[in-house]
């Protein structure tokens, strides 16, 4: 168990290092961050003042290294267009963007996996054959499409829910969020269930298949033989075998949904970090593109490492050992 | 006093495109307690979807279309779904064919076969796990306690279908079915088990019907033999007289091509042919294309032309000796 951990800890490092390196080079490659910021009728001695200010007349070897310099004391630079670190600018937002996703994988899980096991429970049922067809519009129509209906439906039309933004925020325990409010879970919903979709969509169809293939197993005939109704069987037998693959794009999913919910925030105007970073692209913020993209990395194994945790509580088979 | 299990004239289909398949055609037998009936057949026989018409366990799109399946004198055919499920595990129960598949591989033994006690006694969770202890070491599975707590993965096939042979006896059901259970196992541990079984049989008075393909394996553990083909009964009887006296040419051939019972070096005789499929059985006696003694009158259904200790459905049967 603890040479699992050191193996998983020295992957991660390496993992940190080489993106690094990849995001310093591409982001290098993009251009001149000064040219976007400065006023386009500044002199060219500030021009150039400014660039040896930011390091930017250096070689990329020098500018990696004095970044790796930073790091390594802790500091993962400051913003260009907000002038405040990265990393408060980063926690900043982060906040509204985990109760989104927290929202939204609630929903995704609430309703996708009932439904998936229902419709592999019942596969040729016309209500299984429904929620299937559903769940292909689940990941094929477009979320901002997905998300502007939304608004013209509940926001313009109807008038129940606010078009965008995220609500008031209260604190219980030491923790502030707006899910702690009526008036943020108004703001909240209508993102979380466009953000829910695609995600709705894969659980229903994972937890399908897998059910289906479970009816079909000698354990679940030999239960049945035993007289076990058939509601145990799914919620007994059934579910913790096909879990790990739900676990597995669960976790998947929620990084990624963590770290680029770009799309549902840009069009409910949610003040997360997929805006941030969508921002920080479009004005060169090089500092928080790289810094950002590190810290998704940490998250990304982080929540790997969790989910072999899971694994190996879930199905004895598996041990989580060193190497490999 | 009525026997542990009477099936009478069972049929079961498939609907399939082409249109109702005949899987169990018409079959009768009868297992008093105690008493072991091995049900022989090749693949596709029709053996196997006997087991699970009696267990009720037919999936859809097949369906028993006749009969009646009489579990200690009550017919389980006449009853609801849910009565049918509260005889499954406590009436009639099952062991299937490969150990490795039967038992679920994330959960312990000893949480598996106490949610098979609980779901027809209601008693606490801890008793459930005794009266599994107690089912392990009666199929003789040293250190029960340590068993109960292991997972499946941990036990060798023959371990696990000890438990799976303790599960399905957790109530002492009258009936036991069992599918090809030892076909999966070491020879060794066949052996064991074959003589667990029969000791079991004797000891609780459970009537066991043992499906198998090895006529090996039946002819010294069953009490009584059915031999299937294409769906049909064709020949029945004790044990030992229809392994001496085989009277269908069908259970001849069978006979015949078991290796142990010729001379090395010698050409192992072959039944010709292979098993129909279902979809197209040939008219009349199915066995026809394949029988040596086929006249023109074999094109219609055969009756029993030996008796009701030994029946033989056959136009032209063997000689009884």
């Amino acid at each position: 168990m603890l040479s699992y951990f050191i193996t998983r800890i020295a992957q991660a490092i390496v993992v940190v290092f080489a993106m690094s390196v990849i995001v310093f080079v591409g982001v290098f490659a993009i251009g001149n961050p000064i040219d976007v910021m400065i006023d386009p009728g500044a002199t060219q001695a500030i021009r150039e003042k400014l660039i040896a200010q930011y390091g930017l007349d250096q070689p990329l070897v020098v500018q990696y290294w004095t970044f790796l310099r930073n790091v390594f004391a802790g500091d993962l630079g400051t913003s260009m267009v907000y002038n405040i670190p990265v990393v408060d600018l980063v926690f900043s937002r982060f906040p509204a963007t985990l109760e989104l996703v927290a929202v939204s994988v609630l929903i995704a899980v609430g309703v996708g996996i009932p439904a998936g096991l229902w419709a592999g429970y019942r596969p040729d049922s016309i209500g299984a054959k429904l929620v299937m067809a559903l769940s292909v519009l689940g990941f094929s129509v477009p979320t901002f499409w997905i998300g502007m209906l939304l608004i013209m439906g509940f926001a313009v039309e109807l008038g129940w829910l606010p078009s965008g933004g995220r609500g008031d925020e209260a604190t219980f325990l030491g923790v502030s969020s707006s899910l702690f409010t009526p008036d943020g879970w108004s703001h909240v919903i209508m993102p979380a269930i466009n953000l829910s979709l695609f995600k709705m969509g894969l659980m229903i169809r994972l937890t399908r298949a897998g059910m289906v293939e479970a009816m079909g197993t000698d354990y679940v005939k030999f239960a049945r033989a035993q007289g076990l109704p058939d509601r145990q069987i799914v919620f007994s037998h059934i579910l913790r075998n096909i879990s790990i693959p739900i676990v597995t794009v669960l976790g998947l999913e929620l990084g990624s949904t963590l770290a680029f919910a770009v799309v549902t925030e840009s069009v409910f105007n949610w003040p997360g970090v997929g805006k941030l970073i969508i921002d920080s692209i479009l004005q060169l913020d090089r500092p928080v593109m790289v810094s950002y993209l590190i810290m998704v990395v940490i998250l990304f194994v982080l929540i790997n490492l969790v989910v072999d945790l899971v694994y190996a509580r879930l199905d004895p088979r598996v041990r989580l050992k060193g190497g490999a | 006093m009525s026997a542990a299990l009477e099936v009478r004239g069972l049929t079961t289909q498939f609907s399939t495109r082409k249109g109702a398949v005949t899987a169990v055609n018409d079959v009768s037998f009868l297992v008093q307690p105690g008493r072991i009936l091995g049900l022989v057949g090749e693949s596709g026989s029709g053996k196997s979807v006997t087991g699970f018409s009696i267990m009720g366990l037919i999936d859809e799109p097949g369906k028993i279309t006749a009969g009646q399946v009489m579990v200690q004198g009550t017919d389980m055919r006449g009853m609801s779904l849910e009565e049918q499920r509260k005889m499954r595990g406590r009436a009639v129960s099952m062991v299937f064919q490969d150990p490795m598949m039967t038992l679920n591989p994330v959960l312990r033994v000893g949480d598996q076969m106490a949610m098979a006690v609980r779901v027809h006694d209601k008693v606490s969770k801890a008793a459930a796990w005794d009266r599994a202890r107690e089912a392990l070491e009666i199929v003789g599975i040293p250190a029960a306690v340590e068993r109960l707590q292991a997972y499946p993965h941990q036990l060798s096939g023959g371990m696990r279908q000890r438990v799976a042979i303790a599960t399905a006896l957790l109530h002492r059901p009258a009936v036991i079915i069992a599918d090809e259970p030892t076909t999966a196992l070491d020879v060794s541990i066949q052996g064991q088990i074959l003589a667990e079984v029969r000791r079991l049989a004797d000891e609780t008075g459970t009537a066991i019907v043992w499906v198998t393909h090895d006529l090996a394996v039946v002819s010294s553990l069953a009490d009584d033999i059915a031999v299937m083909y294409a769906g049909r009964i064709v020949e029945s009887g004790t044990a030992a007289e229809v392994i001496a006296n085989p009277r269908h040419p069908y259970t001849r051939g069978l006979i015949d091509s078991v290796p142990g019972l010729h001379e090395p070096g010698q050409d192992l005789p072959q039944i010709p042919g292979s098993t129909p499929q279902l979809a197209n059985l040939p008219s009349g006696c199915p066995f026809r294309p394949r029988c040596p003694r086929a006249t023109d009158i074999c094109a219609t259904i055969p009756p029993n032309t030996g008796t009701e200790a030994h029946a033989v459905l056959c136009h032209h049967p063997l000689e009884a000796t």
